[in-house]
Formats: structure tokens, sequence, C-alpha cells
């Protein structure tokens, strides 16, 4: 995969080691923060292919069996219906919600990992607080992924489930630890202390790096125009269309017009799936860009050679555009554009495990320098 | 560190956690009911159908449109004030590349806050009143955010060397 030792060996001596050592903070956040947005993406990746089309179909089916129910003037199976509208939409905002938080987690453990030399505590509380913010990260993406299972079995709460109780725990362990680097950032900007030694993180300009941070910023200015752009043109209209759509199957199934109402589930499975497009490029466009941006400040840590580290970056930005522009073509073009769009992911899944690994190889040689020092 | 640098970084940092601690509050506090009532008004107004009632079918299609609205706006309120946050952090690290002179960085630093800021808070206005003002603090927001954005790349790809 094209590592090398001599390059890498160069750069050790730009960067500080005792800033990257064992189980210190900023190794703890940046391998575990990777890892993260590995699962996460790992997770959606799987949850498209295998999870959210069955449901939506399932969606549409249990919908309509709702309508059909009304427009028998059957009570019980509009009710059975929805039970299971909700319980599907249950199980797909769970799992979308499990996929969000993992990735989102994972970035705010890179940007605190950065700012490591920037938190005015010992080392050992910002090893804390490194652990205490994974340990919530993993909390609470897992709660949310368990509440569709456990429910509200055993809860002492009459709407809220013990799953959904750890996940709020998560949730309170991730604010607790980001307040904490924010007070320990206070303090050094208090302390009018002078910079500390150029940070290596900070200081690289490697093609790769500069790389990821053009295509990353390019990539969410992209997704800020197009969310403006449904904001504007989009957003209103469908909100309309909505309810309209769902009053007239209604008031169809009232007036016993079995042909109205097909019509209208037709026209909601559209309005749903053309809706889910452009939100999930939107937000993919936003993500991947900010994910390259993070990238670039940690080529330095990637021991990998400079042409296999600029190939890597080039292979992560491919999959960050490939990704949302397919998904915006899913509708018109259908499983074919589905297919690539999930390519896409996977080509950023791929890249990014590449990074990983490069910085893993990273932290062996800095581990097995400090063994025979010692 | 330079005052703009500062302004984003601990802005954004705040901002996160003002954005989590939102979500936390909406999970614990309001998420759950919020659901309940929008199915429960759906389930209604086909029960309605059901019972060849338009107007009862009517009426439970209003309280569902007015509850997805406003639980629609609460979540993308909370994930863009944290996405913004995570944008401001990260620029904020890479705003020694940007070749300006430190005081117009403050003024970019400060509308990117500034929109980083409004833009959710109109939404989340959007909540309380369906008028054009909320959505005016948001179209502002929206538009500090990418005009900010837009002059950072420009600074970025100048020339000159920064004298930070």
């Amino acid at each position: 995969m094209g590592f090398s030792k001599s390059s890498t060996s160069e750069r050790t001596h730009k960067l500080d080691a005792s800033s990257f050592a064992p189980l210190s903070a900023r190794r703890l956040l940046v391998l575990g923060g990777i890892g993260l947005i590995l699962v996460g993406m790992l997770f959606g990746d799987i949850f498209a292919v295998f999870v959210l089309h069955q449901n939506a179909s399932q969606v549409g089916a249990s919908l309509a069996a709702a309508a059909h129910a009304a427009l028998a003037g059957d009570h019980s199976a509009v009710l059975t219906s929805f039970q299971d509208v909700g319980s599907f939409l249950e199980n797909r905002g769970t799992k979308v919600d499990t996929h969000v938080h993992m990735i989102d987690f994972g970035y705010l453990a890179l940007m605190l990992a950065i700012l490591q030399p920037w938190i005015a505590f010992e080392e050992k509380a910002r090893q804390g607080l490194a652990w205490l913010f994974l340990a919530g990260a993993a909390l609470l993406p897992l709660g949310v992924f368990l509440i569709h299972y456990v429910g509200l079995a055993y809860s002492p709460l009459q709407t809220i489930g013990w799953a959904s109780i750890f996940a709020d725990l998560g949730g309170l362990l991730v604010i607790l630890a980001t307040l904490g680097f924010l007070l320990g950032l206070v303090n050094h900007l208090r302390s009018h202390t002078p910079a500390q030694a150029r940070d290596g993180l900070l200081s690289d300009r490697s093609a790769a790096g500069r790389f990821l941070l053009g295509g990353g910023m390019v990539l969410v200015l992209a997704g800020f125009l197009h969310g403006a752009y449904y904001a504007g043109v989009d957003l209103y209209r469908h909100e309309a269309l909505d309810t309209s759509i769902l009053t007239e199957m209604a008031k169809a199934a009232a007036a016993n017009d079995a042909g109205t109402v097909d019509r209208s589930l037709g026209a909601y499975g559209q309005l749903q799936g053309d809706k889910a497009v452009k939100i999930a490029a939107h937000a993919h466009s936003i993500e991947f860009g900010l994910l390259a941006m993070m990238l670039a400040f940690f080529q330095p840590y990637v021991r990998l050679r400079a042409t296999w580290k600029i190939r890597w970056a080039y292979v992560l930005l491919l999959g960050s555009v490939l990704l949302p522009v397919c998904v915006l073509m899913e509708l018109r073009y259908g499983l074919v554009a589905g297919g690539l769009a999930d390519f896409g992911g996977l080509l950023v899944i791929i890249a990014l495990l590449a990074m990983w690994i490069g910085i893993l190889r990273y932290t062996g040689q800095l581990d097995s320098q400090a063994g025979d020092v010692g | 560190m330079s005052g703009s640098r500062r302004l984003l970084i601990v802005g954004g940092i705040a901002l996160a956690l003002w954005g989590m601690g939102y979500g936390l509050w909406y999970a614990v506090f309001a998420e759950h009911q919020a659901l309940n009532g929008i199915g429960g008004s759906l389930a209604a107004a086909f029960d309605a159908a059901a019972s060849r009632n338009p107007g009862a079918a009517e009426t439970a299609f209003r309280n569902y449109k007015e509850e997805k609205h406003i639980y629609d706006r609460q979540v993308d309120v909370h994930g863009h004030w944290i996405g913004l946050a995570m944008l401001l952090i990260v620029v904020g690290i890479a705003f020694d590349r940007v070749r300006f002179a430190e005081r117009h960085k403050l003024v970019l630093a400060c509308a990117f806050l500034a929109g980083a800021v409004i833009f959710p808070f109109g939404v989340l206005l959007q909540t309380f009143d369906h008028g054009a003002i909320p959505r005016g603090i948001a179209i502002l927001g929206s538009v500090l955010v990418i005009a900010a954005l837009l002059a950072i790349m420009v600074g970025i790809a100048g020339r000159e060397a920064p004298s930070e």
C-alpha cells in the first residue's frame, strides 16, 4: 500500500512525539474519533443497502392498508396499521440517529484532538476528559439503536424506556467532557501564556492536506448552497403537499373513492422519496466536506508515502462527491444511481480506513522508538 | 492565538455545547410527546375517515400539520447548531491560513459566528410564528454563513503569506 519508512522518520522529527504518546488525550481522541466515524459510516452503508428501502416499502404498505381500512370503515384495522407505521418509522428513525450521532461525535473528537495543545490542564485530566467523551459518544448511539428493541420494558417512566435513558446519559457525558475541554481552553486563553512550540499538525502544508482542506471547503459550500436552494424552492411546497395529499387520501376514503386513495398513495410515496434524497444530498455533502477538512490536519500522522496520501485524498473526495450527486439522481435513475451512491460511501470508508491504518502505523513507530529509548 | 481564531474556536465549542444541551432537553422532555402527537393526529384523521366524518378528519390533519411543522424545525435546529459549530471550530483551526489582515479576519469571524447562531434561531422562531420575520432571520443567518465561508475560501486561496 505504499508505506515509507524514510518519509515518516523525517516527519516524526517535526512532530512532538509527547503530544501523541500512548493513551494520551490526543491519541485517544484521534483513534477513537476515526473509529467512531468508520463504525458510523459502515452502519449507515449497511442500513442504506439492507434496511432503508425495505423499511420505506413497509411504511408505504402500512399506510396503504390504513387508507384501505378507512375506505372499508374498519376502525380497528386503521389503528393497527398506524401502529405498524409508527413501529417502522421508529425503527428507521433510531437507525438514522445512531448513524448520525456516531459520526458527529467522531468529528467532534477529532476537533478536540487538534485543540489539545491549547487545553491548559494536566495530561491526566485531559485523558480523563477524553475517556469520558468517548464513553458518552459510544453510549448514546448504542442506546438510541436499542430503543426500538427494548421499548418501555421495565421502565419507571411512561414514555421513555431504559434505552432512551442510557442514550440521554451518554449525551450528558459528552456535554460534560466538551464543557471540560472548553474550560481548559479558556484557562489557556486567560493565562496569556505564549503560544506553545509549533504544533506539527497545524503547521503542516503538505499537498494531501491542502487538497483535502480545499476540497472539503468546496463540498461544504456546495452543500450550503444546495440547502439554501432546497429551503427556498422545495421545503414549504413539500410541507404543503404532505398534508394536502394525506387530506385528499382521507377524504377519498370517507367518500368510498378507491381510485383517488390509490393515486394519493402513489403521490405520497413520490413526495417522501423526493424529500429524502434532497435532504440526504445536502447533509452528506456537508458532512463529507467537514470530514475532509478535519483529515487535512492529521496528514502528518498518516504514515504512508506522500503519493499514496494524495491518492487516498482523491478517493475520499471522489466518494464524497459521488454519494450526494448519485443520491440526488436516485429518483430518476433508480437502483443504478442508488448503487453508485452506496459505492461512493464505500470509497469514503476505504479511504478513511487507509488513513486510520496509516495513523496506527505511526503510533506503532512512536511506541517502538519509546521502547528502544527505555 | 489571534482574536479572530479565538472567537471562532471558543464560539464554536460554546455553540456545540448549546446545541447538544438543546438536543438533550428536547430528547428528554419533548420528542416522545411530539412523536406521539403526530402519530395520534394521523391515526385520528384516518379513523374519522373510516367513520365517514370529513370534518373531524380535516381537524385532525390540521393538528398533524402543525405538530409536524414544529417537530421538523426543532430537530433541524439541533442538527444545524451543532453542524455549524463544528464548522466554526474547523475553520477556526485553519484560520491562520487565511491571508487577510487581522481586522478583516475578525469581521469575517464575527459574521460567520453570528450567522451560525442566527440561522437556527430563525428556524426555531418559526415554531412560534409562521410569519415573515422568523423566515427573514433564518435567511439572513444563512446568507451570513455562506458569504463568510466564501470569503474565507478566497482568503485561503490567496498568495500573500500570513502575518499573524
